[in-house]
């Protein structure tokens, strides 16, 4: 269950909201009425973010998505295109619920070779790398170093060479760093992410730098050195491959928008869980059809329900027709909803009775007069539902779901408590499993339980625990107290001894 | 509400939960439910030990018997027809007199061969068993209750429970029904429990509905100091009535005929606990005592001492007398 809230981040409460990331790449191109073949990276691992879904919008073109050199790319390709076309990616995204242990690449990537610089660019580098060398403690910190004294705002000679007039910020800028660092033995590579912002349209891509220190990538920031990412930083691409291309095309443009909206948080966890094809998400009863779902949610509320009716018979100690019938008749309630589940089955039940007397006087033998009972309960019903349709009371149909042998069994046993014990304890016994069934149906309603039993079925075993600890409850039921009242605080002026 | 329970507590009194976990459950196994349960084989395991019983006159196991109760109860005037497992005394028709061909209730109402026959149906159906599984119709005789309880009891039969634990008799109330119980002699429909001096025999406090009282509510005679005849005999066959079914926690129904001397009526593996209000005090003083003196003797007199010595030793008379 914590595994669940962490890691697939369900949410206890229920109409919680998450705020789901979509980015959209608009891939435009001048299509020369030959074959066409657009291939365009897209993202695999997206660092801080976890993939919800992805779209492909491309009309008259077939797609073909796959990983090649560790790189996850989509294929568009068509034989025929003529004028503007416009092709789609669209990629749903949602902040990973837990810190990302980084990518943790299993293959060392190999060292760079240490380029042969051409003078002045060798000594420049030399000199650079010589004096970070010097201040720095790890292949971190040199980066960081380096890239602060190659970004500095008044330059020394070396750096103006190292520069070239790169505009920084830049690709190129980011690969003459990496170049740079590769003097160091440094393994640097260059990413491209988006940096999510709502609402924003025509975005381009940011180059990143990583830089790998033998066990793990991290950000720098090209320009100023800084570790880590920017904030909503959606990595996209990790490759030096381009990040389109186009065979057949001419004035080949990307272009992203980001949007930002609120999403059943349960949804994304599903989709979370998918993305990450996790056991967790293969427990959960989403994985149900529909219909499924719902008796579910019903069913893993009987419990509950039952938890009501334990705790007023072994705790309160209230008497109940039958153990179970308040939660079938709490049940049924659920589909009347609560006045007129109330309403009718007191009206069943004292028709039934009153039938029930009457079938007294034909003195029948017990099984055939209790299915004479069930008729007459199922007429009843019927008329009850035929009558609210005339007068367009729709609630009326909903009777149906009454546990009409239930009822019929509530029935017999009130009649005869009515015979043994008179009318008082009858009415006792019928009220008691009308509040225990009014009680239960107000705990079995309560959306927060059911959101969260639904989620989280494995709740469950907290009630057979609590069941558990009551089966071992050896107080005194709330009512005893009152009856034995008595005993310890008899009236003295009622009890004197006798002459 | 909390300081009534901890009364409650230091008054030693029993719960539901505590009886059903802490007596009922360890002491009562399962299978000997039986022998108590089905009235027929208490009544063949008491003839058989050589305790009196009222008499059987007839058994009806089906409905197509039922027309046969006629000629089970040809020449009797008066007989009980009652469900072989039957609780609480559910189903119980006491007929106490034949004008012609009607049969006269307890309470003065006249039957017709037909209804009464119904009743027997209706036994056999299962209405008044347990868990409602079909049963067997007892006709029996009917007990001609003595002289002493006259002024006390409404119409039924007024009966003697006592509670024995591992044997030993721990608590006794005398039973006497009421308008309000139509004739029974249950607690729980109305009667009047009267709690009874384990030494003596005789009445202390009494009980209805769950209240104290001091007058029978029909008739307003006194309850208390009512000496029940013969209780040493009483307290010796209740004793004897462990052997017959082993039950820890054993509820001992008897009656005293007026012809007969003391007759077992039925045994209860879950007897009720209202036998504490009507003692004014709580069981668990002399279960603890029954328990701390275990094992127990297999004599049932010995048994009984063991249930005097606990009675002896207390300085307190019950509550309020």
């Amino acid at each position: 269950m914590y595994a669940k809230i962490t890691r697939l981040g369900l949410p206890l409460l229920p109409h919680q909201l998450e705020q789901v990331w979509s980015v959209e790449a608009k891939i435009e191109f001048e299509a020369s009425r030959h074959a066409t073949v657009v291939d365009f990276d897209i993202p695999d691992k997206l660092g801080q973010f976890v993939r919800l879904d992805e779209y492909f919008i491309s009309r008259g073109y077939g797609l073909n998505v796959g990983i090649r050199d560790h790189d996850r790319r989509a294929e568009w390709s068509t034989r025929q295109a003529r004028g503007a076309q416009r092709l789609y990616y669209r990629l749903e995204a949602v902040p990973q619920s837990e810190d990302d242990p980084g990518e943790q690449s299993r293959h060392l990537p190999a060292p760079p070779n240490t380029p042969t610089y051409e003078e002045p660019l060798a000594s420049a580098i030399q000199d650079v790398l010589g004096d970070v060398r010097d201040e720095s403690a790890n292949v971190f910190t040199f980066v960081s170093q380096t890239l602060v004294k190659l970004n500095a705002q008044a330059p020394n000679d070396n750096v103006m060479i190292i520069r070239n007039n790169l505009e920084r910020g830049s690709e190129a800028w980011v690969d003459r760093l990496i170049y740079v660092l590769a003097g160091a033995n440094i393994t640097a590579r260059r990413v491209r992410g988006v940096i999510l912002e709502d609402r924003a349209a025509n975005q381009h891509l940011t180059p990143w730098l990583e830089v790998h220190n033998g066990t793990r990538w991290e950000g720098f920031d090209p320009q100023t050195g800084n570790r880590g990412y920017p904030e909503n930083f959606l990595r996209w691409s990790v490759s030096d491959e381009p990040l389109l291309r186009a065979e057949g095309g001419r004035n080949v443009n990307v272009s992203f928008s980001v949007s930002r909206y609120a999403k059943s948080p349960t949804m994304v966890a599903r989709a979370r869980g998918v993305a990450n094809d996790t056991f967790l998400a293969s427990t959960m009863l989403y994985n149900l059809p529909v219909n499924s779902q719902n008796v579910y949610r019903i069913l893993l509320m009987v419990p509950f329900g039952a938890l009501v009716v334990a705790f007023m018979r072994t705790i309160v100690g209230l008497p109940t027709l039958g153990t179970f019938m308040p939660i079938l008749v709490a049940i049924a309630f659920r589909e009347t909803e609560l006045a007129w589940g109330i309403a009718l089955f007191v009206l069943i039940t004292a028709s039934g009775l009153s039938l029930r007397f009457y079938l007294e006087r034909l003195q029948l033998l017990l099984v055939p007069r209790l299915c004479s009972v069930l008729v007459l309960v199922v007429l009843v019903m019927t008329i009850i539902s035929l009558v609210s349709a005339k007068l367009g009371i729709d609630k009326g149909f909903s009777i149906a779901l009454f546990p009409i042998v239930i009822l019929t069994m509530v029935i017999e046993r009130m009649s005869v408590i009515w015979e043994e014990s008179g009318p008082g304890q009858a009415l006792k016994e019928g009220l008691g499993s009308l509040s225990v069934a009014i009680l239960g149906y107000l705990v079995m309603k309560n959306e927060h339980l059911t959101h969260l039993v639904f989620l989280f079925p494995e709740s469950l075993l907290i009630l057979l625990a609590m069941f558990i600890l009551m089966g071992r409850y050896t107080g005194y039921r709330l009512l005893e107290v009152a009856r034995f009242k008595d005993i310890v605080e008899a009236p003295s002026s009622d009890a004197k001894p006798h002459p | 509400m909390l300081s009534r329970i901890r009364k409650l507590k230091a008054a030693g009194v029993v719960g539901i939960n505590n009886r059903n976990r802490g007596y009922i459950m360890p002491h009562n196994p399962r299978a000997l439910y039986a022998r108590v349960d089905d009235k027929v084989e208490t009544k063949r395991l008491a003839i058989a030990a050589g305790i009196a019983v009222p008499e059987l006159y007839g058994l009806i196991h089906a409905v197509r018997e039922a027309k046969d109760f006629e000629r089970m109860v040809e020449g009797r005037k008066d007989f009980v027809i009652k469900p072989a497992h039957g609780s609480g005394g559910k189903g119980i028709l006491v007929i106490t007199d034949r004008r012609r061909d009607m049969y006269i209730k307890g309470d003065g109402h006249a039957l017709t061969a037909a209804e009464v026959q119904h009743h027997i149906e209706n036994v056999l159906g299962g209405v008044y068993s347990l868990g409602g599984q079909p049963d067997q119709a007892i006709i029996e005789y009917r007990v001609k209750f003595d002289r002493v309880f006259e002024a006390v009891s409404y119409r039924g039969v007024p009966d003697i429970r006592v509670l024995v634990y591992r044997g030993v008799p721990a608590m006794a109330m005398l039973r006497l029904p009421t308008r309000s119980s139509d004739g029974r002699a249950n607690l729980h429909q109305g009667a009047v429990g009267a709690g009874i001096d384990m030494l003596t025999g005789a009445t202390t406090l009494a009980v209805c509905k769950n209240r104290r009282i001091v007058e029978h509510p029909d008739f307003g005679t006194p309850l208390g100091g009512l000496e029940i005849p013969g209780w040493p005999a009483l307290l010796l066959l209740a004793a004897r009535c462990h052997e017959l079914a082993p039950l820890g926690y054993l509820g001992v129904d008897m009656v005293l005929d007026a012809e007969l001397g003391p007759l077992i009526l039925e045994l209860n593996a879950r007897p009720g606990l209202g036998i504490q209000i009507a003692n004014g005090r709580g069981l668990r003083g002399v279960l603890n005592h029954i328990d701390a003196a275990a094992p127990l003797p297999t004599d049932a007199a010995a048994r009984v001492a063991v249930m005097r010595a606990y009675y002896e030793g207390l300085s307190d008379p019950p509550v309020d007398l």
